[in-house]
């Protein structure tokens, strides 16, 4: 079987400003991988452009064997139509810093949106399985809150909880601890170590060292808008080849 | 402090003299403006009376009704189409939609009223179909005269409807552009379309920056319809209240029976209000924490 996620020399630039100078790197099924480096380094780029949010402007990524944002036939690559962009999207989760919750619905009615407004699952079947999600994230007594009366830690495992009620195949977290008090980061964290176990394949852009450590397979550290190192987590966390990566983590750990 | 002393605080209240002399001279004046207002013989207040609940004043005040109501739905749809045309990432769509912005909020309502009075002058008929083809003069189409086709009453609420649209659309631009640009990301991550985006998530939480200011422009639909004299509409309140008094050669208890409708329909439409801008603040007060 071939690997969940394959970019390949990608490139991305904003106006003159190149963001990603040819990113190549695998996830393979199952694995969780951390994305680490500092800010400005392309880390939230290059996971956007996974599920194309953002247009890549060369190279390419694959998930699940399917090229993304484009189709190839004949040598030649055609731009995806609008719905075929969303289906792709749909199969892949995305968890952001700022959590992006619907704020003018319950929690309940977040995790079910997407199931009744893309899958076309029907509102009873969707908020049985809405209510499991919740409770998977701990949240079963929270089903009737708008965001708003929930906590940051609350309101992304609510999050979540919508990305995991599409049934994706990938998720994506982009600092999903980042805008956290420090006293809730644990409980998301958790939200996710759970994940892991179960054989999501996932791709974690963070500043949680520990997290990276304890649960992820692999570790990539990039700096502007490059690879600069990856591998085993305990491996790059204790014995960084590189000068970037040393300088780096001396400053967070 | 101790747990023990909590006695409230017993201090003498700040005095506003000031306020009171205002205050007393302002009632002082509306009472003799009122007092005055009820022996004057110019309000004739007998006619006001007698005209407030006749029939043909009740018919019309239903006409200035029927026209803002129907105006302003016709309104809103165009406006929130139109402020989602300027948004969409078809560049056709938001070229129309800033063209037609662009002339009716640009030109006043009064002219557009008469040129639309005048559009069965203009356009002798009008035909739908494929054209230039035809056999022996027949053409392959839909085919109608205008003046046949069109009321007054009609064309008046086309005419109010496209300006108040213009205007709509900017506020429903407005209201669109308040919503944080990560709600359409999320959505579009969960692999939403565009337009499901908009329906579902982007313009549902417009609508809490939108409703009070298309409460405002109800309000002034309301009113604006007196303009329909232009096109030249007769039978809505302004124009059927002076069509009376011509005969009666008495108008002001007649404007003043105008007033006093277009007064009960705007109380009316301010309690509605109130209640539409609490139905969406949903997720956004204090007390509404819990859906029920």
């Amino acid at each position: 079987m071939t690997n969940m996620v394959i970019a390949e020399n990608v490139h991305k630039s904003f106006g003159n400003n190149h963001v990603l100078r040819g990113i190549s790197l695998e996830v393979a099924r199952g694995e969780v991988m951390c994305l680490v480096g500092p800010s400005g380094s392309g880390k939230s780029t290059f996971l956007r452009c996974i599920n194309h949010l953002e247009k890549i402007n060369s190279g390419r990524i694959t998930v699940d064997g399917t090229l993304i944002g484009y189709r190839e036939s004949a040598g030649k690559i055609y731009e995806l139509k609008a719905r075929e962009a969303a289906t792709q999207r749909s199969g892949i989760g995305m968890v952001f810093q700022k959590f992006n919750l619907f704020p003018h619905m319950t929690a309940l009615q977040n995790v079910t949106a997407g199931m009744i407004r893309v899958q076309g699952v029907n509102v009873s079947d969707a908020e049985i399985e809405g209510k499991k999600l919740l409770a998977r994230v701990g949240l079963a007594e929270k089903l009737d809150h708008y965001p708003a009366h929930l906590s940051g830690g609350q309101q992304q495992r609510v999050a979540i909880a919508r990305s995991l009620a599409m049934k994706p195949k990938l998720m994506l977290f982009d600092e999903p601890t980042s805008a956290l008090d420090p006293e809730l980061v644990g409980e998301v964290l958790d939200v996710m170590k759970e994940l892991a176990s179960t054989g999501m394949t996932m791709i974690v852009v963070t500043h949680e060292m520990g997290f990276a450590r304890e649960v992820a397979d692999s570790l990539v550290f990039m700096d502007g808008g490059v690879v600069v190192e990856s591998g085993k987590p305990g491996d790059v966390l204790s014995n960084p080849r590189e000068e970037r990566t040393k300088s780096f983590l001396s400053k967070v750990l | 402090m101790q747990s023990t002393n909590h006695e409230p605080i017993k201090a003498v209240p700040l005095r506003h003299p000031i306020r009171w002399v205002v205050a007393l001279f302002l009632a002082a004046l509306s009472a003799a403006f009122v007092i005055d207002a009820a022996h004057r013989s110019a309000y004739d207040w007998k006619s006001f009376g007698k005209y407030l609940f006749d029939s043909r004043v009740i018919h019309a005040a239903g006409v200035t009704l029927a026209l803002t109501a129907l105006s302003m739905f016709f309104a809103i749809i165009l406006g929130i189409s139109f402020a989602v045309m300027r948004r969409s990432p078809n560049p056709v769509f938001r070229s129309v939609a800033w063209l037609f912005i662009w002339a009716f909020r640009g030109t006043p309502v009064y002219v557009q009223l008469v040129f639309w009075g005048l559009l069965s002058t203009i356009y002798h008929s009008f035909f739908f179909g494929i054209p230039f083809i035809h056999i022996n003069n027949f053409y392959l189409g839909f085919h109608q005269t205008i003046s046949q086709q069109f009321s007054l009453f009609w064309i008046a609420v086309i005419g109010l409807s496209l300006n108040e649209a213009a205007y709509m659309a900017e506020i429903v631009r407005a209201g669109l552009l308040s919503v944080d640009s990560g709600q359409e990301e999320a959505a579009t991550a969960l692999g939403m379309s565009w337009w499901t985006t908009m329906r579902f998530v982007v313009i549902p939480q417009a609508m809490r920056i939108i409703i009070p200011p298309t409460g405002n422009e109800i309000v002034s639909m309301l009113k604006t319809t007196s303009l329909v004299t232009a096109v030249p509409l007769v039978t809505d309140l302004y124009a059927r209240t002076r069509d009376i008094s011509a005969e009666t050669y008495n108008p002001i208890p007649l404007l003043l029976v105008a007033s006093a409708w277009y007064l009960f329909f705007t109380t009316i439409l301010m309690v509605i209000q109130y209640y539409v801008e609490k139905r969406f603040a949903r997720g956004h007060s204090a007390l509404i924490g819990v859906a029920s």
